[in-house]
């Protein structure tokens, strides 16, 4: 499950890392400074898109800044709490690689997976790589069991309904191709929890190249999560949605 | 094709099949009468065992829990050392 891989950036690719944050005053160094130990000759930058978080994130960010210069983290903020699919598209804008990074900030999602991301599209050619939590060497941890039933409940569903050909639909750490993240940005309406769904699943009916790596995702240690009570139902709309205009 | 149209063709194709069948009547009429009960039933058990089996062998990683505490206060240590502000806990 460890991942000690080295990767070169190749051919002159360079990688943005796009991570939103609400409220992530205490995670956001710790998660720059992983990414810096586990990218150490790749080609990357990372666009922090905070929605005028009242905890002081951007502060600690210009502090980061400061350590790993302006260059290669970019604060790109916005004033207020405006969602996390609007918040891909403006960091997206902002973007100088070729390639893009999705991540969350809380370290659900650990930069130790970055190498295997980067090295599966080198081998493969894929224009996405999706972080799946459901396959040998993936996993989750810090989960209840009703959490476990939701998410084994909303996968078997989607899976029956859908046939979308990948096995971890609402995981969102993943690499895409700039062009093809930006193609996808722009035919995706859905909001918040099912967008990370609308969009791999749109990009499978498009017929892009998506391979899979495995993930462990611990559940956030620090902060809280800004998910409301209403998401079953939220994703029982999203699914219909998504069976009738994909 | 909408997806939601590949569904519909399937279950039509499957009520011509079973009409096809009544109309045959090779086999008493009141057991293909049942099929259709029989069908969602089994698409019942279908779904209740995939939730089963998923929750059973649900893939958990206590270990990596702890590798991210390492990695946090390796972190730390060296924020605290540039003078960022990580916070007291
Ligand atoms: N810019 C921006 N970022 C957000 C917004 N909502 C959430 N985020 C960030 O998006 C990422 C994912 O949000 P989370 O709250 O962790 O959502 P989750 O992972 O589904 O839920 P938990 O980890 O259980 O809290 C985190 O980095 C958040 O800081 C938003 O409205 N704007
Ligand atoms: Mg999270």
């Amino acid at each position: 499950m460890a991942v000690a891989e080295e990767v070169k950036s190749k051919g002159g690719n360079k990688y943005s890392l796009i991570v939103p944050t609400y409220n992530e005053r205490l995670n956001i160094a710790l998660l720059v400074y992983l990414v810096f130990k586990h990218l150490r000759d790749v080609d990357f930058e990372i666009i922090i898109v905070d929605d005028g978080s009242p905890d002081g994130t951007q502060d600690v960010v210009q502090q980061v800044q400061r350590v790993y210069g302006e260059d290669r983290i970019l604060l790109r903020a916005r004033p207020k709490k405006l969602g996390l699919g609007t918040a891909y598209a403006h960091g997206l804008k902002h973007a100088s690689g070729n390639f893009v990074v999705i991540m969350d900030a809380d370290l659900s999602h650990h930069p130790k997976y970055l190498p295997s991301f980067i090295k599966k599209q080198q081998e493969t050619g894929a224009s996405i790589v999706t972080g799946t939590r459901y396959v040998r060497g993936g996993g989750v941890h810090g989960w209840n069991l009703m959490r476990k039933l939701t998410s084994r409940g909303a996968n078997v569903l989607a899976h029956t309904l859908l046939w979308p050909g990948v096995s971890d639909l609402t995981g969102s750490f993943r690499l895409y191709r700039k062009s093809v993240l930006q193609d996808l940005i722009e035919s995706c309406v859905s909001k918040g929890y099912v967008f990370q769904m609308e969009m791999i699943v749109r990009a499978s009916r498009k017929g892009y190249h998506i391979e899979e790596v495995p993930i462990t995702f611990v559940d956030r240690v620090f902060g809280s999560s800004k998910l409301g009570g209403s998401e079953i139902v939220e994703y029982l709309k999203g699914l219909t949605f998504l069976l009738v205009t994909t | 094709m909408k997806h939601i149209v590949k569904i519909i063709t399937l279950l039509v194709t499957i009520s011509a099949l079973w009409t096809g069948l009544l109309q045959m009547s090779l086999v008493p009429r009141s057991h293909i009468w049942l099929l259709p009960i029989y069908f969602i039933v089994a698409l019942g058990c279908y779904g209740l065992l995939m939730v089963g089996i998923g929750l059973m062998r649900f893939p958990t990683c206590p270990k990596e829990a702890l590798l991210l505490q390492q990695d946090i206060s390796e972190a730390k240590e060296f924020l605290k050392q540039s003078g960022i502000d990580v916070g007291s806990d």
